[in-house]
């Protein structure tokens, strides 16, 4: 890299190269806010399923009507708490919610309803993979609040000089996951976020799905000289609406900061607004940002008093966390790091893999056709695994069948898709479709010394050292016997009688 | 006597032994109304609903089936829901805003029989200690229409005192019950902060507000108080206990109680007439038996900051709703967002309102919080602990309510800091969120009433009437 250079180039990670300029390092924190799949609002009885007709889902509560009042949904608590025992939080005893005023007309009491100096949780982190070595990034707080409504502005029925609100969000409970700013790169930002909407996925608390808004992430960052210990100043990127689109803002980001501090100039504190489709993040308008939130205890609350032995009854219902299942993957069923990883990515997946590891010895083979066949027919398909039509139980059974050598391999990928089209039991598709393999010696030896009687010159040739020639003779055996020929049996058969011959 | 001019009692008996219809007690509030029409006291009144009703309640009289408050005429104060009518909080911000629902006290009154005549005019979102901050106009006091009834309940006060209706509903915040009770004459309650629901009670100051009655006679006071008190899981700050159990303990005097009086209390700019009468109270419950004593409430000169910091600073949240984008008034000329909230709120709010909104405002800003908001909860703690305290020496306090009785319309409407010295002795029960009535004990020169206020400790309504109900005896025999 030149030292003239305006753009620092950055490495894979996101750290500039090595370079005769000064090096920089970026420091990032993540808040991230995870909508909780409670059927029922947090301060009020209103539905939260997503889709339904615009504010049809609403009370005097979640509209903010004069004299309504919020009571508490308790399994939205329940919620957080899972969360917070999963990531190895503390949980407050003592979590006093907090009024964020500001005004917006999608937020119907010109405040939102949060936590501010005695969040649920407090502390806990989030364990990452990078490079293969194990990184904790530490949180900050979990705390619980209310989401805002929905602004609408493309729908037909919303006219050009018009904006309508959609209250049916209002209301809904959401947690805000805020991290130390301890990520050092784009990547391990990515990492996290991913580890993070697992996570909620495996305790069942959200949809963790970024595209419908499920799991919203800001990030926070700046860039100070490599090694130094002072924290550079920040800037905040909102609007981010995938997993990708974080690593890319944050990737824009560090190289427009770097790039800054290089020419001498100072970073301003501002918040960016990414801009997908350009590749860019540009400032808010200073007007939206000139938020003073003036905080305080919500009086409509009680502060929140958490029963210990509830704790303790959430922690005894907490499921088998993904890192947990994945080294026990390894350990129990004998899989490589690299499957056990794959298969614990959602806990859908890893109970799919269990149920059917129950029926077979062949683990490892199991895992190749889950890996393989089973997650290109969801992608082809389009579908979630909840609606893939071919029961654990029957895709190990055809594992058996393969690797038993009572159907070849072809044939076995044959009954994975009639199963895929028809859901019916492989031994029946074998049977109907007549796919058995011919694993008769006697049988097979008839064809192979019928095979050799039929092409003399070729048995010649072989003989004078034409290898190549033994497909040839496999291939007419398989062709003789329709394709259900044992490969392995074949093989060896061909292997004895043409060795016998030259011998 | 017009059945209007009735306590509820002398009127009950009457409907039941058939001497009396309901409709007849109706028509003449109505009446009431009508002919004292300057006072002003109702912003809307609904005659035929409460015609309607009266044939109900009739019907349930005479098959012996009604509720504990039939034929009992209510005023209610307009910032409590009742749904289909309009709830304007005395703004311009809600003249139009008809509420879909109702407060939780409304269902518990109507479930008990009671008759909604209309809602009363109050002090605009009950900021006020007048009753002249009203978009509607001021209330004028019923014994003299130059004067104000006090406020924020002014409109309940004024119509209880001038017989438009039986009984009526107020909210007290820092004395927005009590103190147009004292200044009208009439027998006000703030319960404990907790027992009455504020579901439906637009919120001025949630930590503060609370639903009282107010009535002609401590009996019909604690009756209304009996049937609204009570749990509500629509109000997280509702506490769950069974309603007080007053009525049973109004007959039982006052021999061998300790009655505190608060040196603080009757210091510097009480007016002489009103600590005579406060001291004759006190004098006439020693004749009665009970114990005199002198007691301290030593953080009683810091009440009126404190309660105006905090008070200011919920309402300046709690307001923030009404921006004109979903529902009351929105400026008819506005071009942009800001625009809207601009002009809505500048236009939608009164004078007195958005003083209070800024002073809110900023006692809450980054770099004053810790000053004043901070600060003004730690005073509270001590306000609330100079309670605790006074309460191991007696049973119950008594004090003045007003330091004068009622003001000239307009004198104190131009200087907001001596307006807001009308609460000072009330306010600091609602930081300590303690029971107190007011009760009508002798008048100054002018004939107009003086309020005795009786504070007790937290849940002790049932005793705060009984000693009442022997000075509501006292003052009616002297």
């Amino acid at each position: 890299m030149r030292a003239t250079s305006p753009q620092p180039q950055l490495g894979a990670s996101g750290k500039p190269e090595r370079g005769e300029a000064m090096k920089y390092e970026a420091v990032i924190g993540l808040e991230v806010h995870v909508q909780l799949l409670t059927e029922s609002k947090i301060f009020c009885g209103c539905s939260t399923s997503f889709g339904a007709a615009p504010n049809t889902h609403v009370c005097p509560v979640c509209l903010g009507l004069p004299g309504a009042l919020p009571v508490l949904n308790r399994q939205a608590v329940e919620f957080a708490i899972r969360m917070g025992l999963a990531v190895g939080g503390r949980i407050n005893p003592r979590a006093v919610f907090a009024r964020k005023n500001y005004f917006y007309p999608d937020l119907p009491k010109g405040y939102q309803i949060s936590q501010y100096e005695e969040p649920l949780v407090v502390g806990g982190r989030v364990e990452i993979e990078v490079d293969g070595r194990l990184r904790a990034i530490r949180l900050a707080r979990i705390h619980l609040e209310e989401d805002a409504g929905r602004s609408v502005h493309a729908e037909e029925y919303v006219g050009a000089n018009e904006t309508l609100v959609d209250a049916n969000r209002c209301g809904v409970p959401l947690i805000e996951v805020v991290s130390e700013p301890e990520l050092a790169t784009p990547r391990e930002a990515a990492l996290y976020l991913a580890r993070l909407r697992q996570l909620v996925q495996y305790l069942g608390i959200s949809s963790g799905n970024m595209e419908e808004g499920s799991l919203r992430c800001d990030a926070n960052v700046s860039v100070r000289p490599a090694g130094s210990k002072k924290l550079g100043v920040k800037t905040e990127l909102k609007n981010m609406n995938s997993i990708r689109s974080v690593e890319r803002a944050l990737e824009f980001e560090i190289r427009r900061q770097v790039a800054i501090l290089q020419q001498g100039g100072r970073v301003e504190q501002e918040t960016l607004l990414w801009d997908e489709k350009r590749g860019v993040a540009e400032p808010m308008r200073t007007k939206e940002m000139a938020h003073d939130y003036r905080y305080f205890p919500e009086p409509d609350l009680v502060p929140l008093v958490v029963d210990p032995a509830w704790i303790e009854e959430i922690r005894a219902s907490l499921p088998e966390l993904p890192l947990a299942k994945k080294r026990r993957f390894v350990q129990q069923y004998g899989l490589p790091e690299y499957d056990a990883e794959l298969l614990t990515e959602t806990r859908q997946l890893a109970d799919y893999f269990e149920t059917a590891a129950a029926f077979t010895p062949h683990t490892k083979k199991l895992s190749n056709w889950i890996l393989g066949e089973v997650l290109r027919t969801l992608n082809e398909r389009k579908i979630s695994l909840e609606r893939f039509p071919v029961p654990p139980q029957y895709l190990a059974e055809l594992v058996n069948l393969v690797e038993d050598g009572e159907i070849s391999a072809s044939a076995g990928k044959k009954v994975f898709d009639e199963m895929v089209e028809s859901g019916k039991r492989p031994e029946a598709i074998v049977r109907e479709k007549g796919l058995a393999q011919i694993s008769d010696l006697s049988q097979l030896e008839e064809v192979v010394e019928r095979v050799l009687r039929a092409y003399p010159g070729e048995v010649e040739r072989y003989r004078q050292g034409k290898d190549k020639l033994f497909t040839f003779f496999v291939g007419q055996v398989m062709r003789e016997t329709s394709g259900k020929a044992n490969p392995r049996i074949v093989n060896q058969l061909l292997k004895e009688r043409l060795g016998v011959r030259r011998g | 006597m017009s059945p209007a001019e009735l306590d509820y009692r002398t009127l009950r008996a009457r409907l039941e032994r058939g001497e009396l219809r309901v409709r007849e007690v109706v028509e003449a509030c109505l009446d009431m109304v009508e002919r004292r029409k300057e006072l002003n006291a109702f912003i809307s009144v609904q005659a035929e609903a409460a015609l309607r009703q009266a044939e109900i309640v009739e019907q349930r009289l005479r098959k012996g089936n009604a509720g504990r408050l039939a034929g009992m005429v209510l005023g209610v104060k307009d910032n409590i829901a009742i749904a289909g009518g309009r709830t304007t909080c005395g703004s311009r911000m809600l003249a139009n805003y008809v509420s879909p629902y109702s407060a939780t006290v409304i269902e518990r009154i109507l479930a008990e029989d009671a008759i909604l005549l209309g809602k009363t005019n109050m002090d605009e979102f009950a900021m006020g200690s007048s009753n002249e901050t009203s978009y509607f106009g001021p209330t004028r006091h019923p014994k003299d229409p130059e004067r104000v009834p006090g406020g924020s309940s002014g409109g309940s006060a004024a119509a209880v005192a001038a017989c438009q209706c039986t009984a009526a509903l107020g909210s007290d915040t820092g004395g927005s019950v009590r103190q147009p009770a004292a200044l009208c004459g009439v027998v006000g309650l703030k319960p404990t902060y907790g027992r009455v629901s504020r579901y439906g009670l637009v919120a001025f100051a949630s930590s503060l507000d609370q639903i009282g009655p107010l009535a002609r006679t401590v009996y019909d006071a604690s009756l209304l108080t009996e049937v609204i008190c009570g749990y509500d899981p629509r109000d997280s700050t509702s506490v769950n206990l069974e309603p007080p159990a007053i009525l049973q303990k109004l007959e039982k005097g006052v021999r061998g109680l300790r009655i505190g009086l608060p040196r603080e209390y009757f210091a510097s700019g009480l007016q002489e007439e009103v600590r005579e009468a406060i001291l004759s109270a006190a004098r006439s419950l020693e004749t009665l038996g009970a114990h005199v004593t002198e007691v301290s409430l030593p953080h009683t000169e810091y009440a009126i900051a404190t309660y105006y910091i905090l008070a200011t600073a919920e309402a300046s949240s709690n307001l923030a709703r009404y921006d004109g984008a979903r529902y009351g008034y929105r400026s008819p000329r506005c071009s942009t967002l800001e625009d809207m909230y601009f002009r809505s709120r500048s236009e939608g709010f009164g004078p007195e309102v958005k003083r209070r909104i800024m002073l809110g405002t900023y006692v809450l800003s980054a770099g004053y919080y810790e000053a004043y908001y901070r600060k003004a909860q730690k005073v509270r703690t001590l306000i609330r602990r100079d309670f605790l305290e006074a309460f191991e020496k007696c049973d119950v306090l008594l004090t003045p309510t007003s330091p004068t009785t009622a003001f000239r319309i307009g004198e104190k409407l131009g200087d907001p800091l001596t307006m807001y010295l009308s609460d000072v002795y009330t306010v600091s029960v609602n930081l300590a969120g303690l029971p107190a009535v007011s009760i009508p004990f002798g008048r100054d020169s002018r004939g107009l009433p003086i309020g005795a206020q009786i504070i007790g400790p937290t849940f002790a309504e049932a005793l705060v009437m009984q000693v009442a109900a022997a000075l509501e005896q006292e003052g009616r025999t002297n």
